[in-house]
């Protein structure tokens, strides 16, 4: 379509037009096609950058199945002092005889994330409703940026804040056995994502129709009523997605978890345990190994299985959004 | 529009300006919002148990008028409102006026429908449900009653639990008035509710509106001419804010005493 309106004005006389016109017009158009397919590049570049991620992590990952049984990555044998063979799920890929099960730092990685995520979720979404709901314009304009300012701070100084002041706090008040353990780990790793799930609890809250709220109002709902039933509800996909995208960041934080969960790898379900998660052992090790040895590549492996975690999470927190939209019909 | 003659009014029942009493009355209203007047002394009875239309060009308080009814105008930002908007004689802008009991009272529709996403049947529920109907059977009941009043229960009987988002814009607009309904209000407002429907389903909405009549006292703003003289017994004129001239529609619609009424209504402006 944009040749055969170039070619129009190309041919003098189809269309009356000022001498100089046409050059002006020409290099107009040259100046947008060069803007559009910038932009347009810079889109396909994320798409790209995930993609060649997605090819180098596994690339050096799947490699790690060619020297270690596939059933090492869950469970190995070892012999014990009585040269008993015992089943171990350990991850210690240093040593004689290296042990590459993931069960320790899955489990490390989910008793972080899922604390982690459900004590955010309770004061993110809070909070959210607030901003969304409740609070005036005025304190919105206060609240808002300084929980993006909190989403701000490296975290590396909110893991030594962990590390150092919380850890004694959470010890002194429960009497835990390890001083670092997950549950320190998680409420880190909540302090980053609380605001990831207030601004998204917010954004889902804000974009209910206005006069869905109006409608319950104008039926004799008080404020809360209609929170918690229209509001809310109309919203639920939306917070859903929140939760979920920070549960991603939750199971990808590292520098928190690296510093404040006490970095030992086991297999247990106690939250006041030390534990290990997969990107602490990812963060930790990959540095001091060699390239391309099977270690190296053990790593790639824990990194690939991160990524299709995330990836999925994400990818359904996206859908959940799409729903949203499609049931408010937006 | 612009061309078309004085709009035919329905032939009048009775002359309505002095046989009822007024329901909902506005002595002297004015009603601003921050940095914007939208209403000034307003004087209007609304008689009861009939239909009154607000008409008048975009901007004119048409809304804010029926919004501060119900205190809806008020949600969301500061007003000022002086005068008295009384319903039965009693002041609702009094202080402690229980703003619950008196939107149960006054039903509303929107100018787009607003059902919730929920199913048909919770969103007709909705109201029951918040002012304290548990029981189910008391439920199905409210709900049926109402949906066969907004002459939906035909259409809707086999599948209550569906979205209500998959109705049609003017099956969404019946669910919103069933809604209403099953509060058991005295007074709906409707504010332009057939603006984003079809000829057919307005003609569905203006036929209800002719059976609410008789049970209800309903204020409907319209910007269309012809709909306020089909449906209604009395029309008001608004403009910038001020009552130009109430009367019964018949009277409006053939002989206005206000030159700037006939210039509206014959479409000279507006």
């Amino acid at each position: 379509m944009d040749s055969r309106i170039e070619s129009k004005i190309g041919k003098a006389g189809t269309v009356p037009v000022v001498p100089g016109a046409v050059r002006r017009l020409r290099r107009g158009r040259w100046r947008e096609v060069f803007i559009e397919t910038f932009l347009r590049l810079n889109g396909f570049i994320a798409i790209a950058a995930i993609l060649l991620i997605f090819i180098f992590l596994f690339k050096e990952g799947i490699q790690a199945f060619r020297t270690i049984p596939a059933g090492h990555f869950l469970q190995s044998q070892e012999l014990d002092f009585d040269n008993v063979p015992q089943t171990v799920r350990l991850w210690q890929p240093v040593g004689q005889n290296p042990k590459y099960s993931l069960i320790p730092l899955l489990l490390g990685s989910f008793l972080v994330a899922l604390p982690g995520t459900l004590i955010a979720t309770i004061f993110g979404v809070a909070c959210g409703i607030y901003l969304a709901e409740i609070a005036g314009k005025r304190t919105r304009e206060v609240i808002k940026p300084a929980i993006e300012l909190l989403a701000g701070v490296p975290s590396v100084v909110i893991g030594f804040f962990c590390l150092a002041t919380l850890a004694t706090f959470v010890q002194d008040a429960l009497g835990t056995t390890f001083r670092l353990n997950a549950m320190v780990g998680a409420l880190g790793v909540s302090l980053v994502i609380v605001p990831v799930i207030a601004t998204m609890t917010d954004d889902a809250l804000r974009a209910v129709p206005g006069y869905l709220r109006e409608g319950a109002h104008a039926l004799g709902a008080n404020r809360w009523e209609t929170i918690t039933r229209v509001v809310v509800p109309a919203g639920a996909s939306g917070l859903v997605a929140a939760i979920l995208l920070g549960m991603g960041r939750a199971l990808g934080e590292t520098m928190i978890v690296l510093m404040a969960t006490g970095n030992a790898a086991q297999v247990t379900l106690n939250p006041f345990d030390s534990v290990r998660t997969m990107t602490a052992t990812i963060a930790a090790e990959l540095g001091a190994v060699p390239q391309g040895g099977e270690q190296y590549r053990a790593l790639f492996l824990v990194g690939s299985l991160l990524f299709v975690m995330t990836f999925l999470i994400n990818l359904v927190a996206e859908l959940a959004v799409a729903r949203m939209r499609r049931r408010l019909a937006l | 529009m612009k061309s078309s003659a004085m709009v035919t009014p329905r032939p009048a029942r009775e002359a309505v300006s002095n046989a009822s009493p007024a329901k909902v009355a506005f002595g002297g209203v004015s009603f601003s919002y921050p940095g914007r007047q939208a209403l000034s002394g307003v004087t209007l009875d609304v008689p009861e148990r009939r239909v009154t239309a607000i008409i008048g060009p975009s901007g004119c308080g048409k809304s804010t008028l029926i919004k501060s009814i119900n205190r809806i105008a008020e949600i969301g930002t500061e007003v000022k409102v002086e005068g008295r908007v009384t319903i039965d004689g009693q002041d609702v802008y009094a202080p402690g006026v229980d703003l619950v009991d008196l939107r149960r009272r006054v039903g509303m529709l929107f100018q787009k429908a607003n059902p919730f996403p929920k199913s048909i049947f919770e969103n007709v529920a909705f109201g029951p449900r918040i002012h304290g109907a548990s029981r189910a059977g008391d439920l199905d009941q409210a709900v049926e009653r109402s949906l066969r009043q907004a002459a939906l229960w035909d259409e809707v009987k086999d599948r209550l639990g569906t979205s209500a988002m998959e109705l049609s814009g003017g099956q969404q607009q019946r669910l919103c008035l069933a809604r209403v309904l099953a509060v058991d209000p005295e007074v709906i407002l409707m504010d332009e509710p057939c603006s984003a429907l079809d000829p057919i389903s307005t003609a569905r909405i203006e036929e209800l509106i002719e059976e609410l009549r008789e049970r209800y006292t309903v204020v409907i703003v319209t910007h269309n001419m012809q709909q306020a003289a089909r449906v209604s017994d009395r029309t008001a004129f608004l403009l910038n804010g001020q009552l130009v001239e109430v009367d019964d529609t018949e009277t409006i619609f053939t002989t206005p005493a206000d030159r700037r009424t006939e210039d509206y209504i014959t479409g000279r402006f507006g």
